[in-house]
């Protein structure tokens, strides 16, 4: 009996050292610290915000932590909406957002978290979508955005359609039945594809831009995971999923101008530079107004830009330097790569980053 | 008669310590579910009070409908998907039950029980995945071939699913997760069958299948009703597998073969829920105010129909 209990509490010790040392898994060995060039960082942070982000914001606050060792970030994906609520009441020093605050929001101003109304938007998150789909013996397609919504609005239903065929010569095409996937969850990701299908193809696609599919029927999947495994799957399929997350399926070219333009993190950086500001924003709000209609060469108009937001002024100095010191690490070159490859998120270009810089530097 | 007696002193006199700490936990748990229970339905009332006051214009997941025509296809859904997983389960759990408790030897009995029993510890996730990755493309030509012979039927009629996550599909998966709790009651109420009874109805010349029929289904019945709606209530609130397997869009439609399907209120919340806010919030926690109402009802009605049968089975 006695000997039991001794080994249950030696266990039970066992258990609950594992488990701490486990904690401290994502932060540096205590040895790295003195190589560490300049971790004159420290303090918490606790971000929320836009879900999309989740993935990157851990990858960056892992890499930042690892390099600073007094600081603590946490990052929670509550969704946008409730993010940007929360940078409102104080809760969240920064957040992800899916999209920039509007004008209203701005005027009304109310920020909490902020010693003043100034704030900045950082388009740091930008997550590239790819039109996959599955079709046997066919690796790449050409197709411009009518095509694109006829097929998901159903009125494209085969695959050797003539609207199909035309685009696409020398490419042979089965008489299979076309099943397009979407999403059957609230997501950024339907939001920007139907932004893009409304704006671009404004004849075939009538609904507007929505984070919930906005036609009734059809095959629908739960998250990136399930659509991508459900076009799969099936014989004759096509949705839309991050870019990253594509493998081995084909992908949709899309018509830009007049050609046809294949996914690339290139092509995506540039649709970004390519798109102008929103006017009357202060200096270090760049907030981007996504011109998908644009017809400049190489330039792949399908993705999400998800915004980094924060203070200009900050009540407290330190916190107001931390955030300076943790966004200038992701809008690095080395913090975009990470996110590349943790993410699938496409590196921003030096042009923008320059300009993000700057906006970092009126942190303080 | 006699050791009666002194057990009765014993108990009206000296209440001994373990005697006073074992009934006062039993009524203190019985005490905790009730509040426990409480709690969930004040929950539930209190946070769904605004779903049902807000202007529908206002609340995006609404979609300017009302709450009603929002609420209406998702309890069509979650019954109608619950109800075709009782139909496919309950005649294959009561064989299984059966088997088990008539016609299998003893030891082939306890194994097969067993094995029935680990099929309730695999995780619902599980399910979901093995669902819509390998048995929704496994069922499909079988689907395909329904549609072609039977599409004359409103059941099998519209175009098949490319990818075969429809309504029939996350209905066998839900059939599968109920089958052991089901299995489970059968095969103990079988077994209490009155061995007399049995023996008698043999005696009299009866095979095997006329003595079940006869001795251990009439005296069953009422377990049998009430192991199928502890099933369907498991198959109601059921979440990751539906959500998984099925590709929903919220219409109320019974073709069971088409990628068109109605959804379930679990399985809806758990799709709007991470991006919902504001009074969205309210709505969903109000369409599970409704789920509980449903299970509610349905509980009631097996507690009335097992009460009705008790007293013509032959358990008196």
């Amino acid at each position: 009996m006695n000997i039991k209990r001794v080994g249950t509490l030696a266990a039970l010790g066992l258990t609950g050292t594992l488990l701490l040392a486990s904690c401290a898994s994502n932060e540096a060995a205590p040895g790295d610290s003195s190589e560490a060039p300049e971790s004159s960082f420290s303090g918490q942070l606790d971000g929320t915000g836009a879900s999309s982000q989740e993935s990157a914001q851990l990858a960056w606050l892992t890499a930042f932590q690892t390099e600073n060792p007094d600081v603590t970030i946490n990052y929670e994906g509550t969704g946008s909406g409730p993010g940007r609520e929360n940078f409102l009441a104080g809760a969240s020093p920064f957040i992800g957002s899916d999209r920039a605050f509007n004008e209203e929001e701005l005027a009304a101003g109310g920020f909490t978290a902020c010693a003043s109304d100034e704030i900045v938007e950082l388009p740091l998150y930008v997550s590239p979508i790819a039109v996959i789909f599955n079709l046997e013996g066919v690796d790449e397609l050409n197709l411009d955005a009518a095509t694109i919504a006829n097929i998901f609005n159903g009125t494209v239903t085969t695959w050797n359609d003539p609207a199909i065929a035309d685009q696409n010569e020398g490419v042979e095409l089965p008489d299979t039945a076309i099943t397009p996937v979407h999403r059957s969850d609230d997501s950024g990701t339907t939001e920007n594809f139907t932004d893009y299908l409304a704006a671009v193809a404004p004849e075939a696609w009538t609904s507007e831009a929505d984070g919930v599919w906005p036609l009734t029927g059809g095959e629908s999947a739960e998250g990136t995971s399930n659509l991508v495994a459900a076009v799969e799957g099936g014989e004759g399929t096509i949705g839309y999923a991050d870019a990253s997350r594509a493998g081995s399926l084909g992908k949709v070219s899309v018509k830009v101008g007049e050609e046809y333009v294949p996914y690339s993190t290139d092509a995506v950086a540039a649709f970004i530079d390519a798109s102008p500001r929103v006017e009357g924003r202060t200096d270090g709000d760049i907030a981007i107004e996504l011109d998908r209609t644009t017809t400049e060469a190489g330039v792949y108009p399908l993705a999400l830009i998800s915004y980094l937001i924060g203070c200009v002024e900050y009540e407290d100095p330190a916190t107001a330097e931390l955030v300076a010191g943790y966004f200038s690490y992701i809008a690095s070159e080395e913090g975009q790569q990470v996110g590349l490859d943790e993410a699938g998120s496409a590196p921003i270009s030096d042009e923008l980053r320059t300009e993000v810089e700057s906006a970092i530097a009126l942190i303080g | 008669m006699t050791t009666a007696s002194p057990a009765r002193t014993a108990q009206r006199g000296v209440r001994r310590l373990g005697d006073r700490v074992f009934s006062g936990t039993a009524v203190g748990a019985g005490i905790v579910i009730l509040l426990l229970l409480a709690a969930v339905a004040l929950f539930l009332i209190t946070q769904s009070i605004p779903a049902f006051t807000v202007d529908p214009e206002d609340v995006s997941i609404l979609r300017g409908q009302s709450f009603v025509e929002y609420v209406g296809p998702l309890v069509f859904g979650t019954i109608w998907a619950a109800l075709l997983a009782l139909i496919v389960a309950a005649p294959l759990a009561i064989g299984i039950a059966l088997f088990i408790s008539h016609y299998a030897p003893r030891r082939i009995a306890s194994v097969i029980g067993y094995v029935i029993d680990l099929l309730a510890a695999v995780p619902s996730v599980v399910y979901g995945l093995w669902g819509a990755t390998t048995f929704a493309p496994i069922v499909r030509p079988f689907y395909v071939w329904l549609n072609e012979n039977l599409g004359w039927f409103p059941l099998f009629a519209g175009d098949v699913s490319a990818t075969g996550r429809t309504i029939l599909t996350a209905s066998l998966v839900l059939a599968v997760m109920i089958l052991p709790i089901m299995t489970a009651i059968c095969r103990e109420v079988f077994l209490q069958a009155p061995r007399l009874h049995e023996e008698a109805a043999l005696a009299l010349g009866a095979t095997r299948w006329e003595m079940i029929r006869m001795a251990v289904l009439p005296f069953a019945r009422g377990g049998m009703v009430s192991a199928a709606m502890l099933a369907l209530g498991r198959a109601l609130g059921e979440t990751m597998a539906v959500t998984m397997v099925l590709s929903v869009s919220g219409v109320i439609s019974v073709e069971l073969l088409t990628s068109t399907n109605p959804t379930t209120i679990p399985a809806n919340i758990a799709l709007s829920f991470p991006e919902a806010y504001g009074e969205g919030v309210n709505v969903l926690i109000a369409t599970g105010l409704i789920l509980f109402l449903v299970t509610f009802a349905v509980n009631a009605l097996a507690r009335y129909i097992v009460n009705r049968r008790s007293a013509f089975s032959g358990a008196n």
